[in-house]
């Protein structure tokens, strides 16, 4: 069965998810995620352009909170969890590329 | 082992106190747990002060609350001050939260000890336990099976006589299949009753904090504690925890029970026996039972296998290495990112991140994740036509009773269908209640399981009784 | 900087301005410029595992206020996640608003008449801010960056106009009339230098009756200045380049203040895959036509509103008081003047005092109360105090309040009675005959003189006008 899933969409995909696969995992992955589109096949069959997506299961609407400040976390605490922080920031390697 | 409810009225009266019933609860954790896997984390210090704490408190006349002294474990994707939260994963390996879940907070409240964190299926994705970076955990019931997933170290904890409460999460099943193949009962409440902060998310629009008992009754307790409005949760639902423990009683008189075909359809004899014999029980305590079929519950498994691992690909975007858990160092930032996800995650996350990317991308969410949101309604609407007939439904909790190890990981589609019965109440975001109900192959327990529309708690437990007390030795 | 005839210029603009908060736009962290790095931050703004977004109704009244002003349709909207990873971006994805915004349509008339289209304006949250050590402090050859999340959360809205602006100075004219609207809303602050507003260009050029040429967009512009000169540049750049043969890349572009120049950040190849999905953990926003009754009739007048307001006070009114009205309505002093023009000051006074010495201490203006205000002129205009005293005056109140007579008798700025002022005059008339005598027979130029000799006696503290009147009292 002919997967739904073409090996560079998958390779593609992974890129955007800042994953590396091996070249086996790429084989690998056609072939199971290609299995669960295929079954997915009966959902895109569907003609459903009448309904529409559902939010809230019970339909809550307008939940908000008051501009009120709140205990913010202890600095120490937060860089404590850094892999690496230099002067009260968090410290990463270059960025190539400027932001989208 | 004695139930919550024992335990909590023997630590307030003085039959007992706290601090007895966590050593007892330390001895059988140590007892069990290097066969078993159970516990990832035992905070024995902090668990022993705890309950010296509600002793002192229980003797200057304090309220301690409806859990006093009982000992709970907590599934591993539940943050909590200090102590190590992984998720079942390497990339949080050695994380410590700086917040409490507000579920913790309650249970905490409610005078509950914490024992410590569980095992767990990696970021819940799972049906078995098999994906942790811990090792798998054994089914106490016999330990050459799974304790089922992603819940399966909570459920263990219970099974295994560590502690009489657990807390899991059920996004697809992970606290009602674990129940079901360790004979305990397991709960997914209403979406929004139980409040998800501090629950390392999975699938935002499904994901469900639930207790794990021996019994109904301690259930009940266990929920009535947790549940009711969060303001740091905006899907969290306006009202307070209901009643539940007041009206385990209130029977089935009078109900009518939906026996449903596609909730049992593939399903083993053996399971597909319980079921049966479960409407029976309910029956001879006056629920009319309806045979029913709801043919959009087919479309559930494809539905969720699309909407849940695409917002699971967004929630677990921000395990980048930058702020907090593993990383992997590298030349510029993206590389970091890449080289600490492939490392830090496994394969059934890889999976998932991946399908659920696909499902969003440009060109394919119309497609996909549009369909599926759409076949969600259908479902909503589906369940919600049933209960203009009847109740509750009633069905069976997971295909078959506890599985070997490897038996299902050859194959994720085969490891999926374990979710086919659950499923679709997650989708809709109803509740539903697995309760033990009979022996199937190799002695192992079976689970049924009753599903009601949002806010049946109470019903739910009712019935759950029902089915509890027609089974108790007379 | 205009193109040649027979080629237009093709602009729309993006403006996202941080919203004057208490807190943050999903959690309850100070909304505050300045503070030590990572000291505002929690679970929610941090992005930790298990952290969940809590709206904040402040940020939804600002947004739909400043709909309102932009005469949008309010309606109907959903949070989307816009997922890409970077670094100051705590989840990785960013809750801002997609195919449902809070704000849809409307319009900014601007001074010179022109209309601009707005498309939309929609809610989001900020990301936090990276400095880049290593190279020149920008991000080309930075070796490591440092991340400060204080600024992680804090609600904005993006606004978003149509391609209808056609020239450097209509973008500038755009821009700054936008900014007086979110002043007055009290949406924002405006300050653009700390980057509370910020600013992006799509640029385009094409031949009259032609396509749309391809856009390039400069990013963060944080000044009225930049944003002129930056366009300028661009329409040139871009001009030159289809005039060399060339094709105009679509591309953003980073505009270097010190070069004059705009140079290339990231060619976009393929558009981005944001993957927008409905955000799951907060729900749709209702905002009913009682909610947006409220936020109507709780905005005050806008800029456009209260220029037209003074303007109407003002008889055939010079350039110079139209360029001080415009500097009133700007800073804000348009009540004070109009309170002022109504308890009967004279309305070229008003805003000449207003335009200049209250522009020169804003900072201070709490100070002063309009009875102060409308005292201190009376008081000029009536020639108990020169202009030079009713300056002083005015500096006084602003640093330290108080009342107006109390501060002039303090100054020792006499109230020069008709009788002094009087008998300083016809002493000074018996002192120069001849002069005296001059002016009599009609010599107006020697009443300066006399003014000049007043001053010298009062030690400046005589009203000119007054003197004036003495000397003709006289005659």
């Amino acid at each position: 069965m002919a997967s739904p899933l073409r090996r560079d969409d998958v390779a593609k995909v992974a890129k955007l998810a800042r994953l590396t696969l091996s070249e086996e995992e790429l084989d690998q992955f056609t072939e199971q995620l290609g299995q669960v589109l295929e079954h997915a096949k009966d959902i895109a069959a569907l003609d459903l352009k009448d309904v529409v997506a559902t939010a809230h299961p019970f339909g809550l609407i307008n939940v908000v909170r008051e501009d009120v400040l709140r205990p913010s976390l202890d600095r120490d605490a937060v860089l404590a969890m850094a892999p690496d922080a230099e002067e009260g920031r968090f410290a990463v390697p270059r960025i190539l590329g400027e932001t989208p | 082992m004695k139930s919550a409810r024992q335990i909590s009225s023997d630590v307030r009266s003085g039959a007992s106190t706290a601090e007895a019933e966590v050593a007892a609860s330390l001895a059988a954790i140590a007892a069990k747990n290097d066969e078993l896997n159970v516990f990832l984390f035992v905070d024995e210090e902090e668990a022993l002060r705890t309950a010296r704490g509600i002793d002192e408190r229980v003797s200057r006349g304090e309220q301690v609350g409806a859990l006093a002294g009982v000992p709970i474990a907590l599934k591993d994707n539940l943050c909590k001050v200090g102590v190590p939260t992984t998720a079942g994963s390497r990339i949080l390996k050695g994380w410590l939260p700086p917040y409490n879940a507000t579920v913790v907070d309650r249970v905490i409240a409610a005078g509950a000890v914490a024992m410590g964190k569980t095992n767990m299926d990696e970021f819940a994705m799972g049906s078995s336990t098999e994906t942790s970076a811990y090792g798998p955990t054994r089914n106490p019931l016999d330990p050459s099976r799974v304790p089922g997933g992603s819940s399966g170290g909570s459920a263990a904890a219970v099974a295994s006589d560590m502690t009489p409460l657990s807390l899991g999460s059920d996004t697809g099943g992970s606290i009602r299949q674990p129940a079901a193949l360790c004979g305990l009962v397991g709960v997914k409440p209403t979406y929004g009753l139980v409040s998800r902060y501090g629950l390392i998310a999975f699938a935002s629009s499904l994901d469900q904090i639930g207790p794990f008992a021996k019994n109904v009754e301690d259930a009940a307790l266990l929920l009535e504690v947790i549940a009711g409005h969060d303001v740091m949760d905006s899907t969290s639902l306006p009202e307070n925890a209901p009643a539940l423990v007041a009206r385990l009683n209130d029977g089935v008189a009078g109900k009518r029970i939906g026996l449903v075909r596609e909730l049992i359809e593939g399903a083993d004899e053996d399971v597909v026996n319980s079921v049966n014999q479960a409407a029976d029980a309910l029956r001879d305590a006056g629920a009319t039972i309806v045979e029913l079929s709801i043919p959009e519950l087919r479309l559930g498994l494809s539905a969720y296998y699309l909407i849940a691992p695409a917002e699971a690909s967004s929630n677990l975007a921000r395990y980048d290495g930058v702020r907090y858990g593993l990383r992997v160092d590298a030349n510029d930032v993206a590389a970091m990112n890449e080289a600490t996800r492939t490392a830090g995650f496994g394969a059934e996350v890889k999976r998932r991140i991946m399908l659920g990317t696909y499902a969003l991308s440009a060109g394919y969410y119309d497609a996909y994740y549009g369909q599926a949101l759409k076949v969600r309604t259908q479902m909503i609407n589906a369940f919600q036509r049933a209960y203009l007939d009847v109740d509750l439904l009633l069905g069976a909790t997971a295909p078959s009773v506890a599985f070997e190890f490897g038996a299902k990981t050859g194959n994720p589609m085969m490891m999926y269908l374990s979710d086919v019965f659950t499923i679709p109440t997650n989708l809709a975001g109803d509740a539903a209640i697995s309760v033990p109900f009979g022996v199937g192959e190799g002695g192992l327990p079976v689970g049924v399981q009753l599903l009601g529309p949002g806010r049946s708690e109470a019903q739910l437990f009712a019935a759950g009784r029902v089915l509890e007390l027609a089974q108790a030795p007379s | 900087m205009t193109l040649p005839e027979g080629w237009e210029l093709v602009v729309g603009l993006e403006v996202h301005t941080e919203l004057k908060t208490t807190t943050k736009m999903f959690c309850g962290c100070a909304n505050a410029f300045g503070a030590e790095p990572n000291t505002n931050v929690c679970p929610v703004c941090l992005g930790l595992p298990g952290s969940l977004p809590v709206l904040n109704v402040r940020a939804v009244d600002l947004a739909m206020a400043i709909g309102c002003v932009l005469h949008s349709t309010i309606g109907f909207s959903t949070f989307h996640r816009k997922n890409y990873f970077y670094p100051d971006m705590p989840k990785d994805f960013q809750i801002s608003q997609y195919d449902l915004p809070i704000n849809s349509g409307g319009y900014l008339d601007l001074l010179d008449g022109s209309r601009v289209s707005i498309e939309r304006a929609h809610l989001e949250e900020d990301t936090g801010k990276s400095t880049h050590l290593g190279g020149s402090g920008r991000i080309h050859g930075a070796d490591r960056s440092l991340v400060d999340y204080n600024r992680s959360g804090v609600p904005l809205v993006e606004i978003v106009s149509g391609p209808d602006i056609r020239s450097s100075a209509q973008a500038r004219a755009y821009a700054s009339e936008l900014r007086g609207i979110l002043i007055a809303t009290g949406a924002s602050d405006g300050r653009m230098e700390e980057g509370s507003m910020r600013i992006d260009a799509n640029v385009s050029v094409r031949k009259l009756g032609e396509e749309l040429g391809t856009r390039c967009e400069i990013k963060n512009l944080n000044s009225l200045r930049s944003l002129h000169r930056a366009i300028d540049y661009e329409a040139q750049r871009q001009f030159e380049l289809i005039g060399n043969g060339g094709a105009v890349r679509q591309e953003t572009r980073h505009w270097d203040e010190n070069l004059g120049e705009t140079s290339t950040m990231r060619v976009k190849e393929e558009a981005d895959d944001y993957r927008y999905f409905r955000e799951p953990d907060l729900v749709d926003l209702v905002p009913d036509e009682a909610w947006q009754q409220r936020i109507r009739g709780s905005l005050g007048a806008m800029p456009a509103d209260r220029r037209r307001a003074l303007l109407a006070r003002l008889d055939n009114p010079t350039s110079s008081q139209l360029d001080a009205l415009e500097v009133v309505v700007d800073l804000g002093f348009d009540e004070l003047v109009l309170a002022a023009i109504d308890a009967g000051v004279d309305a070229s006074l008003a805003l000449a005092r207003a335009a200049n010495e209250l522009a020169a201490d804003i900072d201070n203006i709490a100070n002063l109360t309009p009875d102060a205000f409308i005292e201190t002129l009376k008081m000029e205009q009536s020639a108990a105090l020169s202009a030079t005293q009713a300056k002083l005056v005015l500096l006084a109140l602003l640093h330290g309040g108080g009342d107006p007579r109390a501060i002039a008798a303090s100054k020792g700025f006499e109230q020069l009675s008709s009788d002094s002022l009087g008998a300083t005059v016809e002493t000074l008339i018996a002192e120069h005959p001849d002069e005296w005598a001059r002016y009599r027979d009609g010599d107006e130029k020697l009443a300066q003189f006399f003014i000049g000799q007043v001053m010298k006696v009062t030690k400046g503290q005589a009203n000119g006008k007054a003197v004036i009147s003495e000397l003709q009292q006289r005659r």
